[in-house]
């Protein structure tokens, strides 16, 4: 008998049918890996499991978890699983836990509510099972509040919640998905030696292959609610069958054909620029502190030229993109578009500005809902001096939505109308209207599944062959950088510590930091050997 | 969390000495002379010049403003044109029938509010939850005057139970005096409760759609324990603003509740002093009512802090 055995799972909400007929095991042990865009229903799978599904779901089939059949249990009798049988880790460690709790009674509470022990017991329990994360008592006191901790402390205190009570079954839901590679490197190893000294099975789920690639025993790949293939890893990656799964590793290897080669004069330079934040003073009379978010950064970008900058949340990727841009002002240094000043006294220069254009990470979050894609697209117009109206503007938003791979009848639709591919192409038309020199990419494709990403980055490969353009592409996403970038910025702690050609720098990182994170990127294993 | 509250002080004060500067020249100088307007068009020269020395008025107008805030830093109000009494004392009397109504209208709402919010929000979409919300709806729309009038000929007049107005004064005893206390606090808290019921509501459905919900329910806690333990204190946030908004506004907008049940507050000491133009009276009471205000904004601004750490700053 397996620990977790899932046979022949349906499951609807309302009317919607989410999964059909799926089935996998997961022995005692064993790390299985749930594979799958979004809507694939892995999610779903998993909260299947926990029975902690949306209101109005209906699951069907068997899950037979350590004997017992979850899906027959009452709400009692599953309170008495959850925690104690069956842990789970959630995607976003930012919001997973109570803010007005300390970590210490949060870890405690697993213990607390499942056997009769007195608080001093559970508290010590707790202990145990944060120093099992290494989250030691004498660096990270119990008293913490969860907004004292990073993202990647976070995750751990929800991994010791999760673990405290050593559960048979951990279902971890794209755990590492909402962090830097280097805090996701170290998770995944906590994870590994969890099962490895618990004997407990893991049940992975990811939307990023190579993540569970070197991890994983077992595979599962969803798609559309269904399980398309299964088989032991990584000889999966050499053996698979599906046209899905061959797909799905393709487009996580895509690598756009760019044709266009970076001529040899500069179209933006960047030169010793500091950007300083003020920080909350000390004391009531005291003067506030600043905070380098930007340290003396220089680099230039030719014209035609992909370059690439990556460091990790906090290193002050963001702001060097808001001063590039000139929605704030540098502290000293100075940034050049062909010549010109981003900003001249302390206004933005309006005929800089209108050369360049930023594509955002956040396809949902970063339109007006209540405008028609028409306006949408047609904003940077308002940097025009003489925008052009009636005939010329339809025909300008035809043009741009076209060279996206929509249609000009798109135009009349609202964005909640569009998928988050699309929405992304969307966003890529409203930069392209006034024909920029410059798009700067900000984790533009990062929030994209594998395929659909694949499509984004060729849509910009071309595009930037038939216009000219230039891309600042900014992202904490190495394997993406590697494959569209000519050149690569390495920034750390507001400081570009290397930079040069991406080949020769994925090579041969010589900064420490840069070695660092390329060993912390998760690798998927070479299929051209087979 | 010291620096939190000393930091909450500082604009206490501040708060404090701006609005008794803008009290102090909407009062007494923006209108022109004080004097002339309380005494009216035909004043004669003399009884103004009385006047405007009974009122101190022959000062500079900082000379004025210092003696009148340093005065009331000392429990001296000056002395009230029309009724030739102290201040102060008038509105001794009338705090003690004012505070208590807003305290007793207060518990009323938050005591209504708190279970039928939490009711509903743990049983949202239900015929509980929509007998709640249409409840409130109506709570919210009918005027309290008119609530007012409606109880005082129910329960006043046709069954005898309350008398349909005015104080019995609390040498009567304590149960006596909040009786007649009663009728005026239903009416005050009927809205407020509404309110106040649905932003519980709203804020329970807002917290229990939270991630940590979810990572409570993973750790096996029951749907009540998440409610009680996790998700109440989180929802109180937005709930404790409505609690200090409508302390505000109980202690000064009872003016139309404390007409209609004929009661000596403080509501209707400024209303009375507003139509006899008696300004040292107006200036007095508006001032301390503007303290109180402040003064409920910091006990919510320290309620905060207790409810949530990431106010108190780092350690």
């Amino acid at each position: 008998m397996s620990l977790l055995q899932i046979e022949g799972l349906n499951l609807s909400i309302h009317s919607f049918d989410i999964l059909h007929n799926v089935s996998l095991t997961v022995e005692a042990g064993q790390i299985v890996g749930v594979i799958g865009e979004s809507g694939s229903g892995k999610s779903m799978t998993a909260l299947a499991v926990m029975q902690l599904l949306p209101e109005g779901a209906r699951a069907a089939g068997s899950v037979q978890l350590d004997g017992q059949d979850v899906l027959r249990l009452s709400e009692a009798e599953l309170c008495h699983l959850r925690g104690r049988t069956m842990g789970m880790v959630f995607q976003e460690p930012m919001t997973a836990l109570n803010p007005i709790q300390t970590i210490g009674d949060q870890v405690a509470e697993t213990i607390r509510v499942h056997e009769k022990v007195s608080k001093a017991e559970a508290q010590e329990r707790a202990r145990v099972a944060l120093a099992r994360v290494e989250l030691p008592e004498d660096r990270f006191p119990m008293s913490r509040y969860p907004h004292e901790l990073s993202g990647g402390q976070r995750q751990r205190v929800v991994i010791a919640m999760a673990i405290a009570l050593r559960p048979k079954l951990l279902i971890a839901d794209e755990p590492t998905t909402a962090l830097d590679v280097t805090t996701q490197a170290q998770i995944l190893k906590l994870l590994k030696r969890l099962v490895q000294e618990d004997g407990m099975g893991l049940l992975m789920i990811t939307h990023d292959l190579a993540v569970v690639a070197d991890m994983a025993d077992h595979l599962v790949i969803m798609r559309h609610g269904s399980v398309v293939e299964t088989g032991p890893s990584p000889d999966l990656f050499r053996t698979m069958q599906h046209p899905y799964s061959k797909a799905l590793l393709a487009a996580s290897t895509h690598q756009p054909d760019r044709a266009a080669q970076p001529q040899e004069v500069p179209l933006l330079e960047v030169r010793g620029v500091i950007r300083d934040y003020a920080t909350a003073r000390r004391g009531i009379w005291g003067k506030p502190g600043t905070f380098r978010a930007v340290d003396d950064v220089s680099f230039q970008i030719r014209r035609g030229e992909s370059l690439g900058l990556v460091g990790e949340s906090g290193c002050g990727k963001s702001t060097l993109t808001r001063a590039i841009l000139g929605l704030e002002e540098v502290q000293a240094g100075e940034i050049l578009l062909d010549g010109q000043s981003v900003f001249t006294g302390h206004k933005a220069n309006r005929a800089v500005r209108r050369r360049m254009q930023v594509v955002f990470q956040d396809p949902y979050g970063s339109f007006n809902p209540r405008h028609r894609v028409d306006r949408l697209v047609s904003e940077p117009f308002y940097l025009l001096d003489t925008p052009p109206q009636g005939a010329a503007r339809d025909a300008a938003i035809a043009e741009a939505l076209e060279s996206v791979g929509l249609t000009a009848d798109d135009r009349h639709k609202y964005i909640h109308e569009f998928s988050g591919g699309q929405r992304q192409r969307i966003a890529i038309a409203r930069a392209l209207i006034i024909r920029p020199d410059l798009i700067i990419l900000d984790e533009a494709v990062s929030a994209l599944d594998v395929s659909i990403r694949a499509q984004i980055l060729d849509l910009l490969a071309d595009l930037g062959d038939r216009m000219g353009l230039t891309y600042l592409f900014i992202s904490h996403d190495l394997s993406v950088v590697r494959q569209v970038t000519d050149r690569v910025l390495v920034m750390q702690a507001g400081k570009i510590v290397e930079q040069g050609d991406t080949a020769l720098i994925f090579d041969a990182p010589t900064h420490p930091y840069t070695q660092q994170l390329l060993s912390a990127t998760p690798r998927l294993p070479d299929t051209h050997a087979a | 969390m010291l620096r939190y509250v000393l930091k909450r002080l500082v604009s206490l004060v501040i708060s404090l000495a701006v609005a008794s500067l803008v009290i102090f020249l909407a009062i007494e100088v923006v209108p022109g002379d004080p004097a002339a307007y309380m005494l009216g068009m035909n004043a004669q020269a003399d009884t103004l010049a009385a006047l405007r020395d009974q009122l101190g008025l022959n000062g500079s107008v900082f000379e004025r403003y210092t003696s009148w805030v340093g005065g009331m830093l000392v429990g001296d109000f000056g002395t009230s044109y029309t009724y030739r009494t102290p201040v102060a004392e008038m509105i001794g009397d009338r705090m003690w029938i004012s505070l208590p109504l807003a305290a007793y209208a207060l518990t009323l709402s938050t005591v209504i509010a708190f279970p039928a919010g939490v009711w509903a929000a743990s049983r949202r979409g239900s015929a509980a939850d929509m007998g709640v919300m249409g409840v409130t709806q109506l709570g919210v729309a009918i005027p309290n005057f008119w609530f007012a009038m409606l109880m005082v000929l129910v329960f006043a007049i046709n069954l005898g139970w309350f008398s349909a107005g005015g104080f019995a004064g609390w040498e009567q005893g304590f149960l006596a005096g909040m009786k007649s206390l009663t009728l005026p606090a239903i009416a005050l808290a009927l809205p407020q409760a509404s309110i106040l019921t649905r932003v519980m509501r709203s804020s329970l459905l807002d917290t229990l759609s939270e991630d940590f919900i979810r990572t409570a329910r993973a750790k096996g806690l029951t749907r009540r324990q998440v409610l009680w333990r996790h998700a109440l204190r989180n929802a109180m946030i937005p709930v404790l603003t409505i609690i200090g908004m409508q302390f505000s506004f109980l202690l000064a907008g009872a003016i139309i509740i404390e007409n209609v049940f004929f009661l000596p507050g403080l509501g209707r000491l400024v209303f009375q002093a507003i139509s006899a133009r008696d300004l040292i009276v107006v200036e007095s009471v508006v001032m301390l009512l503007v303290f109180a205000v402040i003064m409920v904004n910091f006990a919510v601004d320290l309620a905060y802090a207790a409810v949530d750490p990431r106010l108190r700053g780092r350690r």
